[in-house]
């Protein structure tokens, strides 16, 4: 086989590879846009085309005028934005200091929140779910927002930790001799260089409360206190699941996060693997 | 404020740095943990919620006694080598076709690539449940369209399919992060080597071996290990692709039938065991398998 047929064949072969995992990514999705554009009479159906027969924005107008689905949105988007400042402000402080200050117990610090990652779900879901209705704190929002933030906090410090590190300590060096203060040593001069990894931390933050299921289900108890996962979920109900409306609604949530998520996947490249080769 | 030494104002900013994460990691993690090891050796349940009282170890004994412990442990141990083995080799196998030189509009297909991670989980978790249908599931579907299967498989309602369908969702999910992962790591390796290798007639299969594997090796580990727990603790997917177990508490891994243990079931103490239980098979596990491994690679 000569050099400029076998280029050809490798040419052949990865696009090929890139065509077939690109159709397994996209497929659900897809199944999501057209269950969601079904009319209710033909919601179970055997049909495999993309558009469907009679297709009709009439789930979206269920979902938004007769069900609670704003309200889960509003919810959601509280929760969210509170765990993604805490989680950023957090994990941008401490992680600066694990990775400047050298006092003792740091590594000691490190290894006890990497521990925490191997925590079953459970583990704290458990007593804090016992404590809650001890205090009668259950079916409050404080009470997620607490977890989530506690829950995203030790990846971000690491994350946050690891890019610091990246950072030369003699910039801080000129910043003090220029007569910078620690805190604006730090304000002013480190932070916006590690924007990479506030964005990632942003994001997972964000993520971790939006997306989670789990924790929520349990605490969460009135319909009109859910987050978006436990409405969705409920449409999935006991007796018959209405795709129509859980169809509609999770394309609706999934879109402005896999905008957001794809925007920063820039970011996400250089931000995740710094933070994992430096740790 | 002002007479505050050096070494003072030091330590005042490290406190102020490190005091507000450390509290609340405190409180929400490490309180509960010291919470959970008392309620492991209590009695608490539905009927004991407030007047529980310390029984010993009564209730790890339980927990190994229970034959059900020993098949949903092989299940989770083998869930977990499945998905992450899966996650490393499409994720690293699709990093490499993407970093060669010849691939056109690199960003738009690592984009579609990245997908099924950007997707939340729990919605992609409910429509692969949709699609493993028997009847209406495009995966059934599709099947027969392609002449793969005459009948359909019975994906949500047998065991073994069940467990499956669980496992092709949790791939399906998983790939994508280590892709990212491994292009980052690919990006880093110098030209020159392949350049070298070409000089020595290396064919493509050769050069993976001696030079991309050693040398992603380092960028790999941190997430394989960082992987390996968090694919052993994902409750989310099996929860929600198996609608809590179905069939009959066929399809768990550990931390979901400890889940319904404690929710469904309301055995706080016994449940409280078991994640104690889930817990130190992960902290020995890494302190001697991953730790080692990593020891000589990433410090």
């Amino acid at each position: 086989m000569n050099p400029h047929t076998r280029r050809i064949l490798s040419m052949i072969a990865a696009y090929g590879v890139l065509m077939l995992f690109a159709f397994i990514a996209l497929y659900p999705l897809s199944q999501i846009i057209t269950i969601s554009l079904r009319p209710s009479d033909k919601l179970l159906s055997t049909s495999l085309a993309f558009i469907p027969e009679g297709a009709s924005l009439k789930n979206y107008e269920k979902l938004l005028f007769e069900t609670p689905y704003l309200r889960w949105l509003f919810n959601s988007l509280m929760v969210s934005v509170v765990v993604t400042f805490t989680g950023v402000a957090l994990a941008s402080t401490a992680g600066y200091a694990i990775s400047r200050f050298k006092f003792r117990g740091r590594k000691a610090y490190m290894e006890g929140l990497l521990v925490t990652q191997m925590f079953p779900a459970t583990m704290l879901l458990l007593p804090m779910y016992i404590m809650l209705i001890n205090l009668k704190l259950i079916n409050s929002y404080l009470g997620c927002i607490i977890i989530y933030s506690a829950t995203a906090l030790p990846f971000c410090i690491w994350q946050m930790k690891g890019y610091y590190d990246t950072i030369p300590v003699a910039l801080e060096e000129a910043a003090r001799i220029d007569g910078c203060t620690p805190w604006q040593t730090f304000y002013q001069v480190i932070l916006p260089l590690a924007a990479p990894a506030l964005v990632i931390t942003a994001l997972f933050s964000f993520m971790t409360a939006w997306n989670e299921y789990i924790v929520a289900a349990q605490v969460l108890q009135d319909v009109e206190m859910f987050t978006m996962p436990v409405g969705l979920k409920m449409f999935q109900g006991q007796m018959q699941t209405q795709w129509g409306l859980y169809a509609a609604g999770a394309l609706l949530v999934s879109v402005p996060v896999v905008v957001l998520f794809l925007a920063l996947s820039r970011y996400l490249i250089s931000g995740l693997t710094l933070g994992s080769v430096k740790g | 404020m002002f007479n505050l030494s050096e070494k003072a104002r030091y330590n005042w900013f490290l406190v102020f740095l490190m005091g507000p994460a450390t509290v609340l990691v405190l409180a929400v993690v490490a309180y509960p943990f010291f919470y959970n090891v008392f309620l492991s050796l209590s009695n608490a349940n539905i009927y004991h919620i407030k007047d529980w009282r310390l029984i010993g170890l009564q209730q790890y004994l339980s927990v190994f006694r229970e034959p059900l412990f020993w098949e949903i442990l092989l299940k989770t141990v083998i869930w977990t080598a499945v998905n992450v083995i899966f996650h490393v080799g499409i994720g690293v196998f699709l990093a490499v076709v993407l970093n060669q030189k010849f691939i056109k509009l690199k960003p738009i297909w690592r984009v579609i690539l990245i997908i099924p991670w950007a997707l939340p989980q729990y919605i992609v978790a409910l429509t692969w449940r949709g699609m493993f249908n028997y009847e209406y599931g495009a995966i059934n579907l599709l099947l027969k369209y392609f002449g793969l299967s005459q009948t359909g498989v019975t994906w949500l309602t047998s065991p073994f399919e069940a467990f499956l369908a669980v496992i092709i969702t949790n791939i399906w999910l998983g790939f994508p992060f280590m892709m990212v992962v491994a292009l980052g790591g690919l990006q880093s390796i110098p030209a020159e080597l392949y350049e070298a290798a070409d000089v020595d007639g290396a064919s493509a299969w050769r050069k993976f071996w001696a030079v991309t594997a050693p040398l992603l090796k380092p960028v790999m580990l941190p997430a394989i290990t960082l992987g390996t727990v968090w694919t052993f603790n994902n409750i989310n997917v099996v929860w929600l692709v198996s609608n809590s177990g179905e069939p009959n508490d066929q399809t768990h891994i550990l931390v979901s039938y400890v889940y319904k243990a404690a929710f469904n079931m309301y055995r706080f103490g016994w449940a409280a065991a078991f994640s104690m239980v889930i817990f130190m098979i992960l902290f020995t596990f890494n302190r001697l398998v991953l730790r080692k491994a990593q020891s000589n690679e990433v410090y």
